[in-house]
């Protein structure tokens, strides 16, 4: 099916009775024709379907800055079908598909077939990311532009997984998408000073005689970039801000006024490197898991909106890729169906961030980062029906074989997490209905 | 004792202790003309080596032969990844075939508690050696070494013994299992090396520190000189090998600071002309060939403790103590 449904007079109405927009009170919204049509206490209309939403927080549909969708190449860990389904389940509405791909999405064929793949699946928006750089090695410019106007029309570009370390690069590059509103998403890693790392630098690597990952590669190439951002005048978005010195020379760049954002993973606001000392892989992940002082100083950053956004990093990985000995795992961790559980376990039940909050770290946000002008709307009439049903109340264990995506290497596999995503909708289309996957032969 | 030898911090003072003392008995077996007893008759032992290693292996074989295990050797030289098959593979082939222990020695560090934690294999698995991370036995053989010259006796522990570890602090899987084991004893463990060589956080480690081996040679009973590999100075660890054998070798005139009862120790292999200078090496201070004997007493040790008479019920151990329990293969998995 088509994701784009609007205006079509077959298109399902629903009526969400009693639910909590954020932090209000608890009110009806009436969707009809892909948009929220009303939104009142005893609404009098017709629909064809009501949900009864008592106990339920309405938000935006989340978008998500950073995601693997693993095709082209790696379908055997994800493809875009099962990525957007766990999306949706996780409650979002719109995904940032890094570039890391089989081939890389360096070139307008690629991104357009990424995006293509989105359309398809109907589950979610997928906003295809171009690589900065030629096959990601961060030589020579990939065709930024010729990826821009692109059906995919390409915005946010970023060598994810490798950081454009050249400066030169990263100055053209930063410069050369001015012309189209572009931003680059540096992953931030000095290639150097992490040749052999295998974790967080710190107590527990010299333990555990793993290789270190130590917080000034990523710092020192935060605080060059922001320079770099300053004086040609561009935008820099910085990928998973990891350790509490980014967000040091975050805030600075920002006090300066430099045009700078930033987004935090949820394993990077919960877990520590004390868990490595399992050596299960399944903790293994770029940038690796910080300190608890990394932890405490990110979830205030990402309170007080020096960090702009959550962005899930959602990284599925095979089953025999972590099944092995640390130092040859691969890294990384799924995180679509567990993001907005994980925020609200560390940043709502903390009181750090009310619903409000989490609205515009996890859509607003991200959505003006990324430049997708119809997500991240507020919840109000005339708006695009992109919203999500969250039940706060719901506490679970974390079971990897309910998930939709289709490998299992999360880090919360047995985990009390508080909430669940009830319902998610697209334009007007449910795409989650009281938990589970609308089937395909059921959007419409 | 638990059921796997991971690392020296899994071992209590009474375990390590227990270790040392069966050791001292089984030593004396060395002295016999048939070097062999029954103890592990029936029961399978497989040495797993990933890594190169021509000591640690043939001390491993000889315990388990003179314990009358049957010995396999599994060499997986190279990665295992670049055989094609994974650790995860060969464990439960392994396990196919009926290994009540695997000794496992592996260039990645914590290769042995992942085979210790999987349920790829229900064996005891022994760290024979893992990348940066640990080598328990050889703390053990040290430890055992060291006993003997400084507070010799059944029972006795390391109280007090102040023991100095000289060398690549950063990248010795030997330095963190001494400080385990040699803290769990009660000695005080001081690391020498050039600031580079000394892993971020050592200051939460229960140790000293020094950058300067002089300072350090009138207070010490027992010197540990750890290999330095060439490589690293090409990582800009040291400038050349030079200007590290100057600093922080071991040569007569330093030999000469040490306390008269001090002995020098190295676990092998020695760099003469590196870490030491072959006049240390061949002195009669020098413990190493005495190591290596000893290594073969320890390892014996563990091997009867952790399997000797062991019965498996549900996956757990029960830890033959002293006793001479002999054969029991019919209480095998």
């Amino acid at each position: 099916m088509s994701a784009a449904g609007e205006g079509t007079d077959t298109m399902v109405s629903y009526l969400i009775r009693n639910a909590q927009i954020l932090d209000g009170a608890q009110q009806d919204i009436h969707i009809a024709d892909g948009l929220i049509r009303a939104i009142g206490t005893g609404l009098d209309v017709e629909a064809d379907i009501d949900i009864d939403a008592h106990g339920l927080v309405v938000l935006p549909g989340l978008v998500d800055l950073h995601t693997h969708l693993r095709e082209p190449g790696r379908e055997d860990a994800e493809t875009v079908l099962t990525g957007t389904q766990a999306a949706a389940k996780g409650g979002f509405t719109a995904v940032h598909a890094m570039a890391n791909t089989f081939p890389v999405a360096d070139t307008a064929g690629v991104v357009e077939q990424v995006w293509r793949l989105g359309q398809e699946s109907g589950y979610c928006d997928v906003q295809p990311v171009g690589a900065v750089t030629v096959g990601l090695e961060g030589k020579k410019l990939a065709e930024l532009g010729a990826m821009h106007d692109s059906a995919a029309g390409v915005r946010v570009f970023s060598d994810d997984g490798k950081c454009v370390d050249d400066a030169v690069i990263m100055r053209r590059a930063l410069e050369y998408v001015k012309a189209f509103d572009g931003v680059v998403a540096q992953h931030a890693q000095e290639p150097r000073l992490t040749e052999g790392a295998q974790m967080n630098e710190g107590q527990v690597s010299g333990e555990l005689g793993l290789g270190g990952w130590p917080a000034v590669a990523e710092e020192a190439i935060i605080a060059r970039d922001v320079l770099l951002a300053a004086h040609v005048g561009s935008r820099l978005h910085v990928c998973h801000v990891s350790t509490a010195g980014s967000v040091e020379i975050i805030r600075w760049a920002k006090q300066k006024g430099w045009n700078v954002t930033a987004e935090v993973t949820p394993h990077h606001l919960l877990l520590t490197d004390e868990l490595v000392r399992s050596y299960d892989p399944v903790y293994k992940v770029n940038p690796p898991l910080r300190t608890e002082a990394d932890v405490l100083a990110l979830r205030k950053a990402l309170a007080d909106g020096t960090i702009d956004a959550v962005a899930t990093d959602h990284a599925p990985h095979p089953a025999e890729d972590k099944d092995c000995e640390w130092a040859v795992a691969a890294m990384g961790m799924v995180g679509l169906e567990t993001a907005l559980s994980v925020v609200q376990q560390t940043m709502v039940d903390t009181g750090l961030l009310k619903w409000e909050g989490v609205a515009d770290r996890m859509s607003h946000r991200p959505a003006r980062i990324g430049r997708l002008p119809g997500h991240g709307r507020p919840v109000s009439v005339g708006e695009p029906a992109n919203l999500v049903l969250f039940d706060p109340a719901y506490r679970g264990t974390v079971n990897p074989d309910s998930f939709a995506t289709r490998s299992r290497n999360t880090p919360y596999r047995g985990l009390d997490l508080p909430g669940r995503v009830h319902a998610t909708f697209l334009r007007g289309v449910a795409t989650v209905l009281a938990g589970e996957l609308v089937e395909r032969g059921g959007l419409a | 004792m638990k059921r796997h030898l991971v690392s020296a911090a899994d071992l209590t003072r009474d375990d390590a202790l227990l270790i040392l003392d069966t050791a001292e008995e089984l030593a004396q077996l060395s002295g016999r003309a048939v070097k062999k007893l029954p103890t592990l008759r029936g029961r399978t032992v497989v040495n797993l080596f990933f890594e190169d290693s021509t000591r640690t292996k043939t001390s491993f074989e000889v315990a388990e032969k003179r314990l009358s295990a049957d010995v396999i050797n599994f060499s997986a030289k190279g990665s295992s990844v670049s055989k094609g098959e994974s650790l995860k593979d060969t464990a439960l082939t392994l396990q196919a075939m009926g290994a009540d222990a695997v000794v496992i020695r592996h260039h990645a560090s914590g290769a042995p508690a992942r085979l210790a934690q999987s349920d790829w294999l229900h064996g005891s698995v022994i760290n024979a050696g893992d990348g940066t991370h640990e080598h328990p036995t050889q703390a053990l053989l040290d430890a055992f070494t060291m006993r003997r010259h400084l507070n010799a006796g059944t029972g006795k522990d390391l109280a007090g013994r102040r023991i100095t570890i000289v060398g690549d602090i950063l990248h010795s899987r030997v330095a963190r299992s001494n400080v385990h084991l040699l803290t769990t004893l009660g000695a005080q463990v001081t690391f020498v090396a050039p600031p580079t060589l000394v892993p971020i956080g050592i200051e939460n480690w229960p140790c000293e520190v020094s950058y300067d081996l002089e300072s350090v040679l009138p207070k010490t009973d027992a010197l540990m000189m750890l290999r330095v590999q060439r490589e690293r100075m090409n990582a800009a660890f040291f400038p050349t090998e030079r200007e590290y054998s100057r600093r922080y070798g071991l040569d007569g005139a330093r030999l000469a600071q040490l306390p008269e009862h001090a002995i020098v120790m190295h676990p092998g292999p020695m760099v003469r002309g590196m870490e030491i200078t072959a006049e240390v090496a061949d002195s009669p201070r020098c413990t190493v060939v005495e190591q290596v004997a000893n290594g073969v007493s320890v390892r014996m040790a563990v091997l009867y403790l952790l399997l000797g008479g062991a019965v498996f019920a549900d996956g757990a151990a029960e830890p033959a103590r002293s006793e001479a329990r002999t054969d029991s293969s019919e209480a095998a998995l």
